[in-house]
C-alpha cells in the first residue's frame, strides 16, 4: 500500500520535474526567438547593405552627399534628423507625460482618473499616418502662420542658439516633426508611467506626508525613485518609437537631403529616407544604400539604448545600491 | 481621390475573384503610377466588353521593369523609356501607349490659374536656387503684367522617386545646361535646393501651404486642387498652356520615326502648340512569355485600348496617342512579337 503510494508519489514527482523541464525550454525558445529575430534582422539588412559599405566605407556614415544621379551615397543627413527629431520629441515628451502622470495618480479627483486614462489609451492606438495628415493639414499651417514668425524674429535673433531658430516659416521641417513626434509619444510614456506610479505602496507616501513633505517633495523622493527603472523603461519605449518612426515624419520634415543648422528647415530621417525611395530605388547600389540605412537605424537605436542603459547604472552606482 | 479609391476596390475585388473561381488567369501588369488611374479605367471597361481581367500592379516604373525583365508579369509600364541595348539584353519590345503632361503649379497672392508664365531657364534657375523671390527681374520680364511680391521662392519636389520626376527633370535638363550638369535627370535626382513631398499629393499639399511655393505635378492634382498652374515657352517660342490639346501637339510632333524602339522622350517638342514638359507611359513585353496566350491577350488588350481608350482617357487628363503613333506602336508590336 506505502509502496503504491511512493510510487505514485515518485512518479508524479518525475513527471512534475518533466513538465517543469519541457516549460522551461519553452520559455528559453521564446527568449531564443527574440535574439534570432533581432539577430537575423540585423545581419539579413548587413548583407543587403554590403555593397554600399563596400563602395563608400566610413565614408556612408560621414558623408552629407545623397546623390542617385551621380551614385554617391552619405547617411549623414538622414540619421542627423533622426536623432535630432527625437531628441526633440523627447525634450517635450518627457516632461509633459510625467506631468500627465503625476496629475493622473496625486491630484486628479478620482472621477476624472478613468476618462483621461482611457484618453490616453486611446492616444496610444491611433494610426501613425493620422498623426501625419493632422500635422500636415492642421499643425503645419497653424505653426506657418502663427507660430514661427514669431520664433524666427525673437529666438531666432538670439545669440549662440539663434542660428537654430532662424530661417523663413515653411511650417514643414525638422522642429514640426519633433512636436508631432512629441505628441505621438506622450501616450506611450504617460501610461507607462501612470500604471507603474500607481504601484507605489501608499503606506510609504503617507509616512512621507506625515513627516510634513510637501506633494512635490513625495513624488521626487519617494515616487520617482520607487519606480525609477520602470519609468526609464517607459522613456525607452517613447524613443524608440520617435527614433522609427516613419509615415508622420514623412509628411512633415520637408524629406530634403540638405544639413542646415536651423530646426526650422527641412531635413530627412532614416525611416522616411527609405519609405520615400525605397520602391523606385533603380540602382543595386541605390537599393543596397537605402538597405545599409536600415541596419545604420539599428546602429543607432543600439547606441542610444546602450548609452542610457550606461546612465542608468552610473545613477545607480552613485546612490550606492 | 474618390475615384482612386473606386478603382484600387475594384482591382482589389478582380484580385479577390481571380484567386476565387477564375479558371482562366489574368493577365497581369506592373509598373508605373502615373498610369493607374487610367489603367484601371481600362481595365475594368474592357472587362465589362470582353471578359478579360487585367491586372494592373502599380509599384512603380522602377519595379514593372524588374518584373517584366524577371518575366513574372505579362507586360511592364514605365515612365521611362529603356535604350535598345538595355532592351535587347533583356529580350524586351517596348512602345508608348498614352501620354500626360507635368505642369508647374505655384502659390503667390494675385497670381491665378494659367496666368504666370515661364520660360526653361527660368524655371531651371528657379530650381536651382539660383532665382530666390518672386518679383526677381528674370521672372518680372516673362510677366510684365502681373504685380508679384517680394516673397521668397520656396521649391517643392517629390521625395519619392518618380517618373513625373523623370520627365520634370529631362526637359529641365534639355533647356537649362547650369541644370543639366548640376542636377541632371532621373526619377530622382539631387536637389539643389526645396522641399521633398511624397507622391504628387504631397507636392500639392505642400505648394498650396507654402506661401511663395513652386512645385511640379501632373495635370490632374493641378486641376483637382484648383491651383495656379503657369504657361510654358515651348521649343517654338509659344506660350502654352497645359490641356488635351497642347499634349497632344508634344505627342504629334515628337519624332517618333527617329526613335529607335521608341526611345524618346518627348519633352521640349518642337511643334509650335506643343506642351513642354509631356510624358509618354511606355509597356515593355517580352519576346519569350513564360504563358504566351497572356500575351497575346495583352496585345489585344492594348489594341482594344488604342481603338477605344480616349474617351476615359481625356476624362482622366490622359491623351491618347495620336493616330500616327498609335500606327507605328502596332506594327511595331506585330514585328517584333510573334507569339
Amino acid at each position: 500500500m506505502q509502496e503504491t503510494l511512493i510510487a505514485a508519489a515518485e512518479r508524479r514527482a518525475s513527471r512534475d520535474a518533466r513538465h517543469d523541464r519541457r516549460f522551461r525550454w519553452m520559455l528559453a525558445g521564446a527568449g531564443v526567438f527574440v535574439l534570432l529575430a533581432l539577430g537575423g534582422a540585423a545581419l539579413s539588412m548587413l548583407w543587403g547593405g554590403r555593397e554600399a559599405f563596400a563602395t563608400f566605407g566610413l565614408d556612408f556614415v560621414t558623408s552629407a552627399t545623397w546623390d542617385p544621379i551621380g551614385q554617391q551615397f552619405g547617411a549623414w543627413v538622414p540619421i542627423y534628423g533622426t536623432l535630432v527629431t527625437a531628441a526633440i520629441a523627447m525634450l517635450i515628451a518627457i516632461p509633459v507625460s510625467f506631468g500627465i502622470a503625476l496629475f493622473l495618480t496625486e491630484v486628479a479627483p478620482t472621477w476624472l482618473r478613468t476618462p483621461i486614462g482611457t484618453a490616453i489609451e486611446l492616444l496610444a492606438g491611433i494610426p501613425s499616418i493620422i498623426y501625419g495628415m493632422w500635422g500636415l493639414f492642421v499643425f503645419v499651417p497653424m505653426l506657418a502662420e502663427h507660430v514661427y514668425p514669431w520664433v524666427d524674429a525673437n529666438l531666432g535673433q538670439w545669440p549662440l542658439i539663434g542660428s537654430l531658430f532662424a530661417g523663413p516659416p515653411l511650417g514643414i521641417g525638422t522642429l514640426t516633426a519633433g512636436l508631432v513626434l512629441a505628441i505621438m509619444v506622450v501616450p506611450f510614456i504617460s501610461s507607462v508611467m501612470r500604471d507603474v506610479f500607481l504601484t507605489v505602496p501608499t503606506r510609504l507616501k503617507e509616512s512621507a506626508y506625515a513627516l510634513g513633505s510637501t506633494r512635490w517633495e513625495v513624488v521626487w523622493d519617494v515616487v520617482l525613485p520607487y519606480t525609477r527603472s520602470a519609468v526609464i523603461g517607459g522613456i525607452f519605449l517613447g524613443l524608440g518609437r520617435a527614433l522609427g518612426e516613419t509615415m508622420a515624419v514623412t509628411f512633415v520634415l520637408g524629406n530634403a537631403h540638405e544639413l542646415s543648422t536651423s530646426l526650422l528647415m527641412p531635413g530627412n530621417s532614416i525611416a522616411a529616407t527609405i519609405a520615400n525611395e525605397f520602391a523606385e530605388a533603380d540602382t543595386d547600389l541605390y537599393r543596397s544604400s537605402l538597405i545599409a540605412l536600415g541596419f545604420l537605424l539599428f546602429v543607432v537605436t543600439f547606441i542610444v539604448l546602450a548609452l542610457a542603459k550606461l546612465m542608468l547604472r552610473q545613477l545607480a552606482k552613485r546612490e550606492g545600491r | 481621390m474618390l475615384r482612386t479609391l473606386k478603382s484600387k476596390l475594384f482591382v482589389a475585388a478582380l484580385a479577390f475573384t481571380a484567386c476565387g473561381i477564375a479558371p482562366a488567369a489574368d493577365v497581369v501588369g506592373a509598373g508605373s503610377t502615373f498610369v493607374y488611374p487610367v489603367m484601371a479605367k481600362w481595365s475594368a471597361d474592357y472587362r465589362a466588353a470582353t471578359q478579360t481581367r487585367i491586372n494592373y500592379q502599380a509599384i512603380g516604373s522602377g519595379g514593372g521593369i524588374a518584373q517584366i525583365k524577371a518575366r513574372t508579369v505579362d507586360f511592364g509600364a514605365s515612365d521611362k523609356p529603356l535604350d535598345a541595348a538595355e532592351l535587347a539584353a533583356a529580350n524586351l519590345v517596348q512602345f508608348p501607349l498614352v501620354i500626360g503632361g507635368v505642369v508647374p503649379v505655384v502659390n503667390v497672392a494675385g497670381v491665378a490659374p494659367g496666368s504666370i508664365r515661364f520660360n526653361g531657364t527660368v524655371l531651371g534657375d528657379i530650381f536651382l536656387g539660383k532665382i530666390k523671390r518672386w518679383n526677381d527681374a528674370a521672372i518680372v520680364a516673362l510677366n510684365p503684367g502681373l504685380n508679384l511680391p517680394d516673397q521668397a521662392i520656396t521649391v517643392v519636389h517629390r521625395s519619392d522617386g518618380s517618373g513625373t520626376t523623370f520627365n520634370f527633370t529631362n526637359y529641365l535638363s534639355k533647356v537649362n545646361a547650369e541644370w543639366k550638369t548640376k542636377a541632371g535627370e532621373g526619377i530622382t535626382v539631387r536637389w539643389p535646393v526645396g522641399i521633398g513631398g511624397k507622391g504628387n499629393e504631397g507636392v500639392a499639399a505642400y505648394v498650396k501651404q507654402i506661401k511663395g511655393g513652386i512645385g511640379y505635378v501632373e495635370l490632374t492634382y493641378a486641376l483637382q486642387s484648383k491651383m495656379s498652374y503657369a504657361l510654358m515657352q515651348n521649343a517654338a517660342g509659344e506660350f502654352v498652356a497645359p490641356n488635351e490639346e497642347t499634349f497632344q501637339a508634344a505627342a504629334d510632333s515628337a519624332e517618333w520615326d527617329k526613335a529607335q524602339d521608341f526611345n524618346l522622350v518627348i519633352t521640349n517638342a518642337p511643334g509650335a502648340k506643343a506642351w513642354p514638359i509631356a510624358a509618354t507611359v511606355f509597356v515593355m513585353m517580352n519576346k519569350q512569355p513564360k504563358n504566351a496566350d497572356n500575351a497575346k491577350a495583352a496585345l489585344a488588350y492594348f489594341d482594344w485600348v488604342f481603338a477605344n481608350g480616349a474617351k476615359q482617357a481625356s476624362a482622366l487628363h490622359y491623351v491618347s496617342l495620336p493616330a500616327k503613333v498609335q500606327a507605328q506602336a502596332k506594327a511595331h508590336w506585330s514585328t517584333a512579337l510573334k507569339y
